[in-house]
C-alpha cells in the first residue's frame, strides 16, 4: 500500500469513527467533541503556518476573531443568514490574513512573532473599543432561531456535532491534499531551509503569504463555526489566551502532522476540564505542559510516534 | 481645573509611570542584548515582586516603612533566584533557541500566573506607602496685579510619587555607572558583543547568563515594589507592563540600554498625557500598532544600530 | 556566444568595497574558474551573480537579458544553479526529497538517476543530516546538476571531499562540460588545473589576472599574489 493510500484511509478512517460517536456518546461528551472538532480546526490552521511553513505567529486570536465576529456581526446586525454570513466570515479572515501577511512578511523571527502579537493585541483593543456593537468582553448570544440552514436545526447537539465534523473534515482533507502536491513540499522546505529553497528557484515570499492566508481563513473559519455552533461571541476569543492555545495544541499534538491538531486539542480540552474542577488555576497546566514540551518532547505525541515507529504518518 | 494645572498633573503621573516603566523595561532590554532571547514571563516578575512586597509588608508589622524595605531587599532577590532557576531549568538545556525560549518562557508566565492565584488569590490589594504626604503645587496666571503664583484645587502631587521618580533616576543611574565602569559591567557588555570571543577569554558566559536573566527579573520585581504603594498588587498585573516594557525595548533598540530609557519617558509620558484627552482603549491602540510598525519599518528602533 | 556578463559589479559593505566594478564575460560552455585568497571578494562575486546578494551597482547580463532587477528564484528559473560555500541542503529530509524539491517533481526515477551521478543512489531513503560532510556536499552538487542548467555556478565544491570522491567530481564535471557552462570557485588547484578552460584571479575585490591555466600559472603577478612557489 503505498503511502499516499495509506494516508487517505487513515483520515477517511478518522472521520468515519468520528461519524459513529455522534451517535454512540453520551450527551457531555458529544458536546465537548463537537467543541474540540471545531477548535481543532482552528489547530489544522495554525498548524499550516507554524507547523509546515515554521513561521511562529503569536497572533492567530484575531484570525479566529474575524471569523467569529465576521459572522456574529452580520447575522446580528446584518440579519443574514448562516450561510451568506460563513462567506462574510472567511472573506473577512481572509482579507486580514493578507494584509498582516503583506507587513508581517518583512520581518523573521523573533521579530515575525512580535509583530503577530501585537497585531493580535490591537484587534482584541479595537473589538473592545468599539463595545457598542461588540459588547466587549461581555459578548453577545446569536439566536437560536437565526441558527438554521434550511430547515436544519445547528442547535440540536447532534445536527451540531454533524456540522462540526464537517467543517473539521474539510479542514483536515484540504490540509493533508495540500501536504501531498508539491506546494505543501515547497512549505516544508521553506520550513527546513529557507535560503536553499530559495536558491532552487522558488518564489519564497510568495509561499509564504499564501501559507499565512490559507492558515488565517481556516482559523477563521473556525472562529465562525464556533460562533453559529455554539451561539455566542466574545472578545475573550481575540484575547493573547485564544493566540497561545492553537500553539499549545499543534505542540502537543505534534506539529507538522495532519493528526496532531486534533490529538491536541483533544489531550488539552480533557486535561483542562479535569483540572478546573479542582482548581480555579487550572491554566497552571497549560503552563507545566508547555514547559515540558519544550524540554522533552517537541515533536509531541503523533511527531514522537512518527519519529520512533511510523514514519510513513502524514 | 483649567488646561495647564490639568496639563502638568498629567505630566507627573506620566513620570512615576515613566520611571518604573523605564526600570522594567530595561530588565527585559538588558536580557535581549546579552543573550538574544526574549523573556514572555517579564511581566509576571514584575507582579511577583509586587506580591512578594505585599507578602513581606504584611508579615511585617509595624511603621509600614520598615516592610518597604525589607520588601525592597527581598522582592527582588527572590524575583531573581526563581529567574536563576528558569534560567537552569529550561533554557540552558534548550541551548536559547530563540523559538523555545519564547514558547518555554510563556509556559512559565502561565505557572507563575496561576501560582499567584492559587497562593495570593484573585483580589486586588493595597500595600501601605512607607510615607505620604500630599504636596500641593502651584501654578502661575497674569492676574490684575502682575505674573501672580497660587494653587489651583486638586493640582497636587504626593511625596512617595516623587520619590518613585528620584529612586528611579538613582537606580538607573547606578545601574549605568556598573555597566561602564565596574568589571562586572564590562564582563556582561563583552558577552553581549562576542559570546565566542568572551568564551575564548575565559568569560564563564554560562554563569553571566543566568546572572543577567535574574538581573532583569530583579529590576521588574523592583519597578514593581516601587509602584505597589500606588497600584494594588494583582494575579495580573504582570499582562500590561509586558506589553509596555515589549513596545520600549522595541521603540527603543533591542539591546540599546540608552534608548530603551529614552523610549519609556517617551512612551511613559505620552501614555500618561495620552490618556488624559483618549480613551486608554484607543491610546493602547495606536501604541501597539506603532510597535508593529516600527518592527516592520525600522526594525532597529529609534537607538538600536541597523542589521548589516 | 557569451552567456554571462557583468558590467561594472559592485558591491560595498558599509566601509569596505568587496567587489569593486567587475566587468567580467563568460562564453557559453565554459568551464571558469574562479580563484584568489580568502576574502577577495569570490563569494560576494557570484552572489551578486545569482541574485542572493543585491549589488550595490553594476549590471548582470544573462543570455543578452539584464536581470539585475530581477530576484534570485527568477534568475534561478531561467537557468542558473548555484551550490552554497557551506553546505545548504535539508538536513530533516531524505535525499530522495531533497532531490524532488531540486527537480520540482516527485518523480522518483528521476531523483534516483541524479544520486546515482554522483554515487549516492543506494542512500536515497536516508536522512540528510545522518551522512557525512563529504556525502552532503555531493548531494548538494547533485542537486543543482538535476536542474540541468545553463549556468552551474559551484561554490568550493570540493572543500571536504576526500581524493576518490574529487575523482568523482572532476569526471562529472567533465561530462557536463559543453552542454552546461560551468562558473566554480575554487581553492584547490588540482581541480582547476584539471577541469578549467579559463580561470579568472581575483584580489581585494578586483580582476588581477584573466586567461587559459598555462597562463595564469606563469603569471608573475598572480605567483606573488596567490600561488606562491608552487
Amino acid at each position: 500500500m503505498s503511502i499516499g493510500t495509506r494516508s487517505t484511509f487513515l483520515h477517511l478512517g478518522l472521520i468515519a469513527l468520528l461519524f459513529v460517536l455522534a451517535f454512540v456518546l453520551p450527551s457531555y461528551h458529544q458536546g465537548n467533541l463537537a467543541r474540540i472538532m471545531v477548535l481543532a480546526t482552528y489547530a489544522i490552521g495554525y498548524n499550516v503556518l507554524f507547523g509546515y511553513t515554521g513561521l511562529l505567529s503569536l497572533g492567530h486570536a484575531m484570525f479566529f476573531g474575524a471569523g467569529m465576529y465576521g459572522l456574529g456581526l452580520a447575522m446580528q446586525y446584518g440579519g443574514l443568514g448562516v450561510i451568506p454570513a460563513f462567506a462574510v466570515a472567511l472573506i473577512c479572515a481572509a482579507a486580514l490574513s493578507a494584509v498582516v501577511a503583506l507587513l508581517a512578511l518583512r520581518t523573521i523571527g523573533v521579530a515575525f512573532m512580535i509583530v503577530t502579537l501585537m497585531f493580535a493585541q490591537a484587534g482584541y483593543l479595537t473589538v473592545l473599543y468599539f463595545g457598542a456593537w461588540t459588547r466587549g468582553d461581555e459578548g453577545f448570544v446569536i439566536a437560536q432561531s437565526a441558527r438554521q440552514i434550511a430547515g436544519l436545526d445547528l442547535t440540536a447537539p447532534t445536527t451540531r456535532y454533524l456540522a462540526a465534523l464537517l467543517l473539521f473534515s474539510a479542514a483536515l482533507l484540504i490540509t493533508a491534499r495540500m501536504m501531498q502536491v508539491s506546494f505543501g513540499s515547497v512549505l516544508i522546505g521553506v520550513r527546513e531551509n529557507e535560503e536553499r529553497t530559495r536558491m532552487l528557484g522558488y518564489d519564497v515570499f510568495r509561499h509564504k503569504l499564501a501559507a499565512v492566508i490559507i492558515s488565517g481563513t481556516i482559523s477563521g473559519a473556525a472562529g465562525a463555526g464556533y460562533a453559529v455552533l455554539f451561539g455566542y461571541v466574545g472578545a475573550t476569543f481575540t484575547s493573547v489566551q485564544y493566540s497561545i492555545f492553537p500553539l499549545l495544541w499543534v505542540l502537543l499534538g505534534g506539529a507538522g502532522t495532519t493528526i496532531g491538531p486534533l490529538v491536541g486539542t483533544l489531550f488539552m480540552f480533557y486535561l483542562i476540564d479535569y483540572s478546573s474542577g479542582l482548581t480555579n488555576a487550572y491554566m497552571l497546566i497549560a503552563g507545566v505542559v508547555l514547559v515540558l514540551l519544550t524540554l522533552f518532547a517537541r515533536a509531541g505525541l503523533v511527531g514522537e510516534i512518527r519519529k520512533r515507529w511510523v514514519a510513513w504518518l502524514p | 481645573m483649567d488646561f495647564g494645572p490639568h496639563l502638568l498633573l498629567a505630566v507627573l503621573e506620566g513620570a512615576v509611570g515613566a520611571a518604573v516603566l523605564a526600570l522594567t523595561a530595561l530588565g527585559l532590554s538588558l536580557v535581549f542584548g546579552v543573550m538574544r532571547v526574549v523573556n514572555v514571563a517579564h511581566g509576571e516578575f514584575f507582579m511577583l515582586g509586587a506580591v512578594i512586597a505585599w507578602f513581606v509588608a504584611t508579615s511585617i508589622g509595624g511603621h509600614p516603612a520598615v516592610g518597604f524595605v525589607a520588601a525592597l531587599a527581598l522582592a527582588p532577590l527572590i524575583a531573581g533566584l526563581v529567574a536563576v532557576l528558569v534560567d537552569r531549568l529550561i533554557l540552558k538545556p534548550v541551548k536559547y533557541d530563540p523559538e523555545a525560549t519564547i514558547v518555554g518562557t510563556i509556559g512559565v508566565l502561565y505557572i507563575l500566573q496561576q501560582t499567584a492565584l492559587m497562593t495570593y488569590g484573585p483580589e486586588a490589594r493595597p500595600v501601605e506607602p512607607p510615607f505620604s504626604h500630599r504636596i500641593a503645587l502651584p501654578w502661575f496666571e497674569w492676574g490684575e496685579n502682575g505674573f501672580a503664583m497660587f494653587y489651583p484645587w486638586g493640582l497636587s502631587t504626593n511625596s512617595y510619587k516623587l520619590f518613585v521618580i528620584g529612586a528611579a533616576i538613582v537606580i538607573l543611574l547606578a545601574f549605568w555607572l556598573i555597566m561602564t565602569r565596574s568589571k562586572a559591567g564590562l564582563i556582561m557588555r563583552a558577552t553581549q558583543l562576542d559570546r565566542e570571543t568572551a568564551l575564548a577569554f575565559g568569560i564563564p558566559v554560562s554563569r553571566v547568563y543566568s546572572i543577567v536573566f535574574g538581573l532583569g527579573a530583579g529590576l521588574a520585581a523592583l519597578a514593581a515594589v516601587l509602584i505597589v504603594p500606588i497600584q494594588q498588587a494583582h494575579y495580573l498585573m504582570g499582562h500590561d507592563p509586558l506589553l509596555l516594557s515589549f513596545i520600549v525595548v522595541i521603540i527603543g533598540g533591542l539591546g540599546s540600554i540608552r534608548g530603551t530609557v529614552l523610549a519609556a519617558v517617551l512612551i511613559g509620558m505620552s501614555d500618561g498625557i495620552i490618556s488624559v484627552f483618549l480613551s486608554p482603549t484607543l491610546s493602547k491602540i495606536i501604541a501597539t500598532l506603532l510597535v508593529a510598525l516600527v518592527l516592520v519599518f525600522r526594525p532597529q528602533g529609534l537607538f538600536g544600530k541597523k542589521p548589516a | 556566444m557569451i552567456l554571462l556578463e557583468t558590467k561594472g559589479l559592485t558591491r560595498v559593505y558599509g566601509g569596505l568595497t568587496a567587489v569593486d566594478g567587475v566587468d567580467f564575460a563568460l562564453p557559453k560552455g565554459e568551464v571558469h574558474a574562479l580563484i584568489g585568497p580568502n576574502g577577495a571578494g569570490k563569494s560576494t562575486f557570484v552572489g551578486m551573480i545569482s541574485g542572493r546578494i543585491p549589488a550595490s551597482s553594476g549590471e548582470v547580463w544573462f543570455d543578452g537579458q539584464n536581470v539585475t532587477p530581477l530576484p534570485a528564484h527568477a534568475r534561478i528559473r531561467r537557468g542558473m544553479a548555484y551550490t552554497f560555500q557551506i553546505t545548504a541542503v535539508y538536513a530533516r529530509l531524505s535525499l530522495a526529497d531533497n532531490l524532488a524539491l531540486a527537480l520540482r517533481s516527485r518523480d522518483r526515477g528521476a531523483a534516483l538517476a541524479a544520486l546515482d551521478r554522483v554515487g549516492l543512489a543506494d542512500r536515497a531513503d536516508q536522512m540528510t543530516g545522518d551522512l557525512a560532510y563529504g556525502h552532503q556536499r555531493l548531494l548538494e552538487i547533485a542537486m543543482g546538476v538535476a536542474q540541468k542548467p545553463r549556468l552551474l555556478i559551484l561554490d568550493e565544491p570540493t572543500q571536504g571531499l576526500a581524493e576518490s570522491e574529487i575523482e568523482g567530481f572532476n569526471a562529472l564535471i567533465r561530462e557536463l562540460a559543453g552542454e552546461t557552462t560551468i562558473l566554480l570557485i575554487e581553492h584547490n588547484m588540482n581541480v582547476v588545473m584539471a577541469l578549467a578552460d579559463r580561470i579568472t584571479v581575483l584580489e581585494m575585490g578586483r580582476i588581477l589576472a584573466s586567461g587559459t591555466p598555462a597562463e595564469i600559472h606563469a603569471n608573475r603577478a598572480v605567483q606573488d599574489a596567490y600561488l606562491g612557489t608552487g
